[in-house]
């Protein structure tokens, strides 16, 4: 039995490249994406409608199209040119109207959002780990972080009102890949990173491949509830710079708030606010239930995602010696991960 | 004044960058034939120094008097030798070694290169931490290596019944805390890691994770935040933990309340023992309270600081950064006999009773091993 699948958000690339894997997929009969700009890639075998997820038209592309299952990806993670009023516009206005469509559509059986990791703040009094059913220990107030509880919020009550829809929430980490813009990406992107001065947060990355897997099996399969997606393993924000070899300049916690940010905003980059905690205390998640209860085990650790990260970069960037060292480590990974897979065998 | 015409640029025709009127270049007399350079000329045509390096590759070149080394007046070097100038670059090189020896034992080389490979890996950041950002290999290499000459040295530590941690496996230590600055949380940490072979993962107040700088350390060092969910998942993980259940209230005592434990927390680290079902090692160490007397506090600047306490010592703030220096008193670790918590029922670390009694018999533990420990000693300082 196929699935007609709709896609929100495809002008970005995590949602581009997701609907041309599920266009792919055997089990999917027809992938519809929805986004206010057309995606800059071409997607092929992906049917593009151009819509404001924040009217509702969408639900009548929802009912036109036969959609019965719905992947929201629409949540943007950064404010585009500091725009931050559009931004949660889009974020929770666009995601109410979208779960309104939902709760009307009849044909509706699934629903897959992609939330993040920020929900759970990063502060001093954090646990080391974060496991699903933890809590922020301060509210998200602003950015992202909020948007994306907000919407949590919401998509909650929408599953008490819509028992039979099944729903699958994945808290995705900020995903570092050198052809994505991620707020992580972008950061570390930086010719000179800042950092704030007095912490080394520890920080964990998913790799891209990895994302794109778990969103695929999220439909492919029926798994509901939430599950936090990071890179297993964990880095500290000083051993990644190591790893890049980039240089970094430690700036004391106010004036990365301050004088740092709108530097950084006069420079055409942003380091957004949840992104500042996490700089400063960072946050690990516990990715135990994606393993055990969703059934993915992620395949490359946080220091393998860095390593492609380096790789994957412009040459130029980055010194060759730090691109080979790179290389080195990942072709040793690759050939223990190969002889692992033989010994199974 | 004919003197005043001579005055040679450089090294007066000694072997280097002459005036090249007097000497040929360095260069031509390294090419010239070894065997020119020790004959002296008795007789001497003056003209002799004057001669133009020739081409070295010409058949004409070796005549001796063309290499010569110039009349400068000066004693020239005794015949067919050459004074050794500066310390010889054998005797150098053998010197280092015997310091390398000297300084890292007789395996010198093997260490040398293995500290340098360690400094290749900090430098391209190819390390590991684990969950909680704990960096085994620093801590094992630096950290401990820097507390094991004032433990032993200064305040003489004296470590017993480390039989009583267990080889492997989660446990939990809890121990008393005192000193103003918790230094024995460090020296606990030096006596698991030396006597028993194992990381001591201690969990600290949030405090210590707000601060700059510390909490970076904190972490690197193996210390969590102490929560229940933390101090869970490093036990169910095998860890052995350090926990001191008194705070800040066990640091921030005064000189006159020494050795008098305070209100063990509320328990938390009994219920997080009993949850994971791991024993409880209680853990007494003596000589921390008199590192730093505290005599007084400064709770209105403690307040604008965000500190607890702001302590005041006979040499704090007295004596300023020297005041800082701890005072050598003789310290005594004892681990007690394990507290086992697997026998309880399920559910058990949610009967708040229960947990209150096996909080205060490690309580009780700790403090008459405390009263033993010092009729045991019978000074505290030399």
């Amino acid at each position: 039995m196929g699935r007609n699948v709709l896609v929100t958000g495809v002008s970005r690339e995590i949602a581009a490249r997701h609907a041309l894997a599920l266009a792919l997929d055997p089990d999917v009969d027809k992938v519809v994406g929805v986004d206010v700009v057309p995606p800059r890639q071409g997607i092929d075998g992906v049917k593009f409608v151009r819509a404001d997820i924040r009217s509702p038209v969408v639900a009548k592309v929802l009912a036109v199209e036969d959609i019965d299952t719905v992947v929201h990806l629409a949540l943007q993670p950064s404010p585009t040119r500091g725009a931050r009023t559009s931004m949660k516009e889009s974020n929770v206005i666009g995601s109410m109207q979208l779960l309104a469509a939902c709760q009307r559509s009849a044909e509706v059986r699934k629903l897959v959002l992609t939330s993040s990791t920020s929900v759970y703040g990063a502060s001093p009094r954090d646990p080391a780990m974060f496991t699903e059913e933890m809590g922020p220990k301060r509210s998200p107030r602003s950015g992202f972080a909020k948007d994306c509880a907000e919407v949590e919020g919401y998509v909650r009550g929408f599953a008490r009102r819509r028992p039979d829809v099944l729903v699958t929430n994945l808290r995705l980490a900020s995903v570092l890949s050198p052809a994505w813009v991620t707020p992580m990406s972008d950061y570390l992107r930086l010719p000179l990173v800042p950092t704030v001065l007095g912490f080394d947060p520890r920080l964990q990355v998913p790799h891209p491949d990895d994302v794109l897997e778990t969103l695929r099996r999220a439909v492919v399969h029926d798994v509901a509830g939430t599950f936090n997606v990071a890179g297993p393993g964990v880095l500290v924000l000083s051993q990644v710079l190591r790893r890049l070899g980039k240089r970094s300049v430690p700036v004391p916690p106010s004036v990365f708030a301050g004088v740092g940010s709108t530097i950084l905003t006069a420079l055409r980059s942003e380091v957004p606010g949840d992104l500042r905690q996490l700089l400063a205390h960072g946050r690990g998640v516990d990715i135990t239930s994606l393993r055990e209860l969703f059934g993915y085990q992620p395949r490359h650790t946080s220091a393998a995602t860095v390593d492609a990260f380096l790789v994957g970069l412009p040459p130029g960037a980055v010194s060759g010696q730090r691109v080979r060292a790179a290389q080195a480590r990942l072709a040793g990974e690759d050939r223990t991960r190969r002889e692992e897979v033989n010994s199974d065998e | 004044m004919s003197d005043a015409d001579i005055i040679p640029l450089g090294a007066r025709g000694e072997p280097g960058r002459g005036s090249r009127r007097s000497t040929p270049s360095a260069a031509a007399r390294t090419l010239a034939p070894r065997a020119a350079r020790p004959r002296r000329e008795p007789a001497r045509d003056a003209t002799a120094p004057q001669a133009p390096p020739a081409d070295p590759t010409s058949a004409a070149y070796p005549e001796p008097e063309a290499v010569t080394a110039p009349d400068t007046g000066r004693p020239g070097p005794p015949d067919g030798g050459v004074t050794p100038r500066g310390i010889p670059t054998e005797g150098l090189l053998r010197a280092l070694a015997g310091a390398a020896r000297q300084f890292m034992g007789e395996d010198w080389e093997a260490r040398a290169a293995e500290l340098m490979a360690f400094a290749r890996r900090r430098l391209d950041g190819d390390y590991e931490v684990d969950d909680f950002g704990f960096d085994a290999e620093l801590t094992s290499r630096f950290l401990m290596s820097a507390l094991r000459p004032i433990a032993q040295s200064w305040f003489r530590l004296e470590v017993r019944g480390i039989e009583n941690v267990p080889v492997d496996g989660g446990a939990l230590v809890v121990s008393n805390h005192s000193g103003t600055i918790p230094v024995d949380g460090l020296m606990t940490m030096l006596a698991v890691h030396d006597y028993a072979g194992r990381h001591l993962r201690p969990l600290g107040a949030d405090l210590v994770f707000a601060m700059p700088v510390l909490s970076e350390l904190a972490r690197r060092i193996g210390a969590t935040l102490a929560c229940g969910e933390d101090a869970e998942r490093m036990l169910s993980g095998g860890e052995l933990v350090g926990v001191w259940p008194e705070g800040f209230k066990g640091t921030g005592k005064a000189y006159s309340e020494r050795y008098k434990l305070q209100r063990f927390g509320r328990g938390g680290f009994v219920a997080a023992a009993m949850r994971t079902g791991v024993p409880i090692i209680p853990c007494s160490i003596v000589g921390a309270e008199e590192i730093y007397p505290l005599i007084g506090n400064i709770p209105s600047l403690a307040r604008l600081l965000g500190v607890p306490y702001v302590p005041i010592t006979p040499f704090f703030p007295l004596l300023g950064p020297a005041g800082l220096i701890p005072l050598p008193s003789k310290w005594l670790i004892e681990f007690g006999a394990p507290i086992r918590t697997d026998a309880y029922p399920a559910g058990a670390a949610d009967d708040p009773m229960l947990v209150f009694n096996v909080t205060d018999q490690v309580r009780e533990t700790i403090q008459q091993t405390l009263y033993e420990l010092l009729v045991r000693r019978d000074r505290v300082f030399f």
